[in-house]
């Protein structure tokens, strides 16, 4: 098939276009978070740096930060541990079951985020009879999160080569030194960009958080979700949504990198 | 003592740690059993058996007096889906949105995904694959908040389209069908993008080659191939769309979607066994929609 110049030239116009329309809106949060006005009004009357100073002055935003930080670490670590051994059992062994296991990895994040959340929020409240708390909202961020520290160790254990944890056992390691000297430095990369992904989107996350969130927890989505709607916070909302898009797009950044330079 | 030595066994001190590890060695099934435990413990626990409660859960009654969820049976939560217009309306407008949701993007993302893949040099390639991913992790939420300003009466859109004679959509269902659209674009042009990457270029030589015009080789050599990623990207737009409650209520106005009535069957209602039994739609929409495409292979390419 040729590509002949006028479909190259209206490719690339959609394109960019489309391109263009992606980046336009982030790109109006970064303005309005200077923006003068108080309602988000185009084009700004004027710039200013108060909500800056205001947003990161206020004790209320600093704890929703400090709530998401601590949740998104727990659940990630959580996700690591549970994500590696899964991703050794299925690629280093054949067993019954072993096609279930896979889909109930990516079932949490195949169906709608409500559906995870109302069944985690019913689990804990009916049928266990929990008080919903920050430890509720770990347990469900870590269940979403198996699958991307799992997927990332998967891709790199099925490009590494066996015989080498055969080799290290018939030289006379132990199943523990092997995993140690042998495993570990070779997915290494893989858990940590997996891991980067899992605080990421553990660090983002809303609807799961809602409905598994006990009353006095905030994370830093549930503050901005808080105080869209109040009046006159638009703006330092404006700064906590770049300051979110910063903080978890640079983790992605280097998951990019670490995954990026095996290949 | 070398801690290496080629001599299993005889010259090395039984240590508890080494008597497990040797164990384990001999014993796979073991080995096997001590990996999976964990995970799918976990998974099995937290996340299917909560699945399945929220299904009996539906069909439960709450306490008129505790508010608290009883074990009484009760089919009226899972029959008023049926009979209730507000259910019907909402689950019709859902599935519209959803639908509609999932074309555009599916129609946006094709000629991106062929741009990138096939017309693109390898640097540009690298440059827009990376921009298409990096908006996927800025927050689902603060992409929704953009919308909002943008939308605003006072924003940016009607700013741009009042020289033309129109106005912005304003929160409505229109915009927050333009938002969610926006929202999952990058989830379906990755999948297609990967799909293009495994058209090898000289079939499609091969095909002009024998004389096929450009719409036919991608009629009948492109199109048949990436049609498992297609649907891969389909399930992501169509799944995120169901479950919304949060974008509609930011950009939608006054309306409701499916997400919406679960919400407040949790919160204000608090009425558990509606909220569980509305959940039932798309959970019930996602499996058939899995299952229809199962054959196609698409699940492998999610």
């Amino acid at each position: 098939m040729r590509i002949n110049r006028t479909a190259t030239i209206s490719l690339g116009i959609i394109s960019s276009f489309v391109l263009a329309i992606v980046y336009l809106p982030l790109f109006i949060v970064l303005i309005n978070s200077f923006n003068k006005s108080m309602n988000m009004d185009w084009p700004p009357p004027g710039f200013t740096i108060t909500w800056w100073e205001k947003a990161f002055g206020s004790g209320g935003l600093i704890a929703a930060l400090s709530t998401s930080i601590v949740i998104a670490l727990c659940a990630s670590a959580i996700a690591l541990i549970l994500g590696t051994l899964l991703a050794i059992a299925l690629s280093r062994y054949k067993f019954f079951g072993k096609e279930s296991v896979g889909l109930m990895v990516i079932l949490p994040i195949a169906l709608p985020g409500i559906v995870t959340g109302l069944a985690l929020n019913n689990a804990f409240r009916t049928v266990l009879g929990m008080q919903l708390s920050m430890a509720t909202v770990i347990v469900a961020h870590a269940t979403f999160c198996i699958v991307t520290v799992y997927n990332n160790v998967l891709a790199r254990l099925s490009r590494t080569n066996k015989n080498l944890e055969d080799a290290s056992a018939d030289l006379g390691a132990g199943v523990f030194t092997t995993f140690r000297l042998v495993t570990l430095p070779q997915i290494g990369s893989a858990l940590i960009a997996g891991g980067l992904l899992a605080f990421a989107l553990s660090f983002d996350e809303i609807i799961v958080t809602t409905f598994t969130a006990g009353s006095g927890v905030e994370t830093l989505p549930i503050w901005i979700m808080n105080n869209m709607f109040r009046p006159g916070k638009a703006p330092v909302v404006d700064v906590v949504a770049v300051t979110t898009v910063i903080i978890s797009v640079v983790p992605l950044y280097f998951a990019n990198r670490l995954t990026r330079e095996e290949k | 003592m070398t801690k290496n030595s080629a001599v299993a066994g005889e010259d090395f001190p039984s240590t508890p740690a080494r008597r497990i590890s040797s164990y384990l060695y001999q014993n796979a099934k073991v080995r096997l059993r001590l990996l999976i435990a964990a995970p799918v413990f976990w998974l099995g626990l937290v996340y299917i058996a909560a699945l399945l409660m929220l299904l009996i859960t539906a069909f439960w009654t709450v306490d008129e007096f505790t508010g608290n969820t009883k074990v009484v049976w009760n089919f009226e939560n899972v029959l008023s889906l049926f009979t209730d217009p507000l259910y019907r309306n909402v689950t019709f407008r859902t599935i519209g949105i959803a639908l509609a949701v999932t074309v555009v993007d599916v129609l946006l993302a094709l000629p991106i995904a062929f741009f990138m893949s096939k017309v693109a040099g390898p640097k540009l390639r690298n440059v827009l694959a990376i921009s298409v991913l990096l908006p996927l992790w800025a927050s689902y939420l603060v992409k929704a908040y953009a919308w909002r300003s943008v939308l605003s009466n006072t924003g940016v859109l009607e700013w741009l389209l009042k020289p033309l004679g129109l106005e912005t959509p304003g929160y409505s269902l229109f915009g927050a069908a333009i938002t969610l659209g926006y929202m999952w674009l990058p989830y379906v042009i990755l999948p297609i993008y990967g799909g293009l990457e495994k058209v090898p270029n000289n079939l499609l030589e091969a095909s002009s080659d024998l004389g096929a015009k450009t719409f036919a080789t991608i009629r009948k050599v492109i199109f048949p191939i990436i049609l498992p990623s297609i649907i891969a990207g389909s399930i992501f737009a169509f799944s995120l769309t169901l479950g919304d409650y949060i974008t509609i209520n930011i950009v939608g106005g006054p309306n409701q979607m499916l997400g919406n009535l679960i919400y407040t069957n949790v919160g204000t209602a608090n009425n558990l066994p509606m909220a569980a039994a509305l959940a039932l739609i798309p959970i019930g929409i996602m499996f058939a929609y899995l299952g229809a495409v199962k054959r196609t292979g698409a699940l492998n390419n999610l």
